[in-house]
């Protein structure tokens, strides 16, 4: 494919029709309202199919149907959208139906929602957290085959610098290992061969061929995600071998912060970043490992303070973490906020650093 | 309405006259309640499906209610979806296997109460599906409380003197509502409460599911069905409680069929 010029969204479409998005579901909502409008545009093209769903309820099950059919498919929105959606998202968890849902989120406050869930039962949801368009076109592709390689939901967290950045792209391809046939999928083949099958949370099986059963379908289910966390996690780091000074962030904020400690090494600063790319599992082992003699672990991200929970339970001295982020919206409320900006980053840095010397 | 004897044994041990499991049933044996209407009428929509040659073409898309435990008894693809979604999952798979008979199997609770949007946006988009209702007016599965469909006066767990129409509301007739609406293809409402009744209801059945191959649009096929259990009534006594109560609500016959229309 030739260099083109897209906005993130249609990037961001074309590359999951690309791995195989046949189905898209969804609701209107800021920052995540282009992808819904470039899936409706582009996946009939692609032998797809997009329904403007009724509320963000529908559209996920709707995406539930469509991948126990066997497709590739998704739903998407952001913020209060995913949490309407945090019943289906579990039972995909537990019923074990491969989704993917595009949140492109409008700041940082859906960690929580993102890496704990709203719904219930021992679930996780594998959480991809691109720093640009560049990955967040990997991510794309990625999420689709995390998300059939374990028949799990993935979320895949953009936000709208993503979503409404244009950038150039030939939207490379990731080399993904093939993945088995979906055996299970329910293609009504099955009805009275005594084989039939089922796509069912409380994994009793059928009469002729019965399951384990609630407790331990339950039990399994949590044995894979604690499977999932040994393997899929990912992280990006920079100048941790004699950091002082760590700055932990995520999605756009790992791309600012990575910028600004570029700058400050530069300066002659002995600071260091850390990017969990996937949001979970969370790489906890690899920043144990890169706070490893830092004198501080700031954590920056645009909520009051989500992620510095699982950056205290892995760094070995949780006295050493600071917050150096905060709830930051611009005046409509649905767009990130000026501390999402190097200058202030590098400045909170600075404080951080002068004022623990002083 | 007869009287059940509970104060001496049965004169005569029970006395099976005849096998009625079909080809997509595991087995006759069930745990619903005695005086239960749900086991006749999936029943009946197991044998329509055979007879239309859908065995191997059909998948069943379950609720949450009692009838839910044919999951593991159907001999069909299946999955048991979260409560009220049936018709959302439906629109997914029918939409990427249009050849496939795709069917919904929801409660009263599970469609009128917690479902309501999904029936109606699945039918004004007009989905090629077949949504079969059994309708018994009460939330059996938690065992008789009222649902959106729990008729006038209709007493419940949590409407102990009856529904009230001032205090709860009035029930809603969601056949009616299907039918108004141009993206459905045939809506009916069946019985499973005598012999006769239970044979009209094969036949609204059949067409339910022959509009969904024609791709005509949404099927409703409402069927009343006895819950002796949740109406606190003798099992012997479900079937003329239920056409004295629920059967004035809900008139049997069909509603809308499109191809009549078509004909005309």
């Amino acid at each position: 494919m030739t260099m083109r010029l897209m906005d993130g969204s249609e990037a961001i479409v074309e590359a999951a029709i690309q791995a195989g998005l046949r189905f898209y579901a969804g609701y209107p909502m800021s920052p995540a309202t282009e992808l819904l409008e470039y899936m409706a545009e582009k996946l009939p093209h692609h032998e797809g199919v997009c329904i403007n769903a009724a509320t963000e309820i529908e559209g996920i099950n709707m995406a539930l149907g469509a991948a126990a059919g066997g497709f590739r498919a998704a739903s998407g929105s952001c913020g209060q959208g995913l949490a309407l959606m945090q019943e289906a998202i579990a039972e995909a968890a537990l019923n074990e139906t491969p989704i993917v849902i595009f949140n492109m989120a409008r700041n940082q406050q859906d960690y929580f929602q993102a890496t704990r869930g709203g719904g219930w039962g021992d679930y996780r949801t594998i959480t991809l957290a691109p720093k640009d368009l560049h990955e967040a076109v990997e991510h794309a592709q990625l999420a689709f085959h995390l998300a059939d390689k374990y028949r799990v939901p993935v979320i895949f967290m953009g936000d709208n610098l993503l979503a409404r950045t244009q950038m150039g792209t030939t939207l490379p391809q990731l080399d993904l290992a093939p993945l088995p046939p979906k055996d299970w999928q329910l293609d009504g083949t099955s009805g009275g061969t005594g084989k039939s099958r089922q796509i069912w949370t409380f994994g009793c099986g059928k009469t002729n061929d019965p399951g384990p059963g609630p407790s331990k379908h339950w039990e399994r289910i949590a044995a894979k995600f604690d499977a999932i966390a040994e393997v899929e996690a990912r992280y990006e780091e920079g100048f941790t071998d004699d950091a002082e000074t760590l700055v932990v962030a995520f999605g756009s904020g790992g791309k600012f912060v990575e910028h600004v400690v570029r700058e400050m090494r530069a300066d002659g600063h002995k600071v260091g970043y850390f990017r969990p790319v996937t949001l979970w599992p969370y790489p906890g082992e690899a920043l144990e490992r890169a706070s490893q003699g830092c004198k501080r672990v700031l954590v920056f991200e645009l909520n009051a303070g989500q992620m510095i929970d699982d950056v205290r339970l892995n760094v070995h001295d949780r006295k050493l973490v600071k917050a150096i982020g905060g709830v930051s919206f611009d005046e409509s409320g649905l767009n990130l906020g000026p501390l999402m900006d190097a200058t202030v980053i590098r400045e909170r840095i600075e404080l951080a650093i002068h004022g623990a010397s002083k | 309405m007869s009287i059940v004897m509970t104060t001496r044994p049965p004169e005569a041990p029970s006395n099976k006259v005849a096998s009625f499991k079909p080809t997509l049933l595991q087995t006759e044996e069930h745990h619903l309640c005695p005086g239960c209407g749900e086991p006749v009428a999936i029943r009946l929509v197991l044998e329509v499906i055979e007879e239309l040659g859908l065995a191997q073409k059909n998948v069943s898309i379950i609720g949450h209610g009692c009838y839910g435990s044919f999951i593991m008894t159907m001999d069909v693809d299946s999955t048991l979806c979260l409560h009220g979604r049936a018709p959302a999952v439906a629109t997914g798979l029918k939409r990427m296997r249009p050849e496939v008979a795709v069917w919904t199997l929801q409660g009263d609770g599970d469609m009128t109460s917690e479902g309501l949007a999904e029936i109606l946006h699945a039918t004004a988009r007009g989905e090629n599906i077949t949504c079969i209702l059994l309708n018994n007016g009460v939330f059996g599965d938690t065992g008789g409380q009222m649902t959106a469909s729990s008729v006038i006066g209709q007493r419940t767990k949590n409407t102990l003197e009856g529904r009230d129409a001032a205090y709860h509301g009035y029930p809603i007739v969601i056949g009616d509502m299907v039918a108004a609406m141009p993206g459905s293809a045939f809506v009916a409402r069946g019985s499973v409460h005598n012999a006769a009744s239970i044979a009209a209801t094969r036949r609204l059945i059949r067409k339910g599911f022959q509009r969904q191959m024609e791709k005509k649009g949404l099927s409703l096929v409402e069927i009343l069905t006895m819950c002796p259990t949740g109406w606190f009534v003798p099992a012997s006594g479900g079937a003329d409680y239920m056409m004295e109560s629920l059967g004035k609500t809900y008139p049997l016959g069909e509603i809308k069929d499109i191809a009549a229309t078509e004909q005309a």
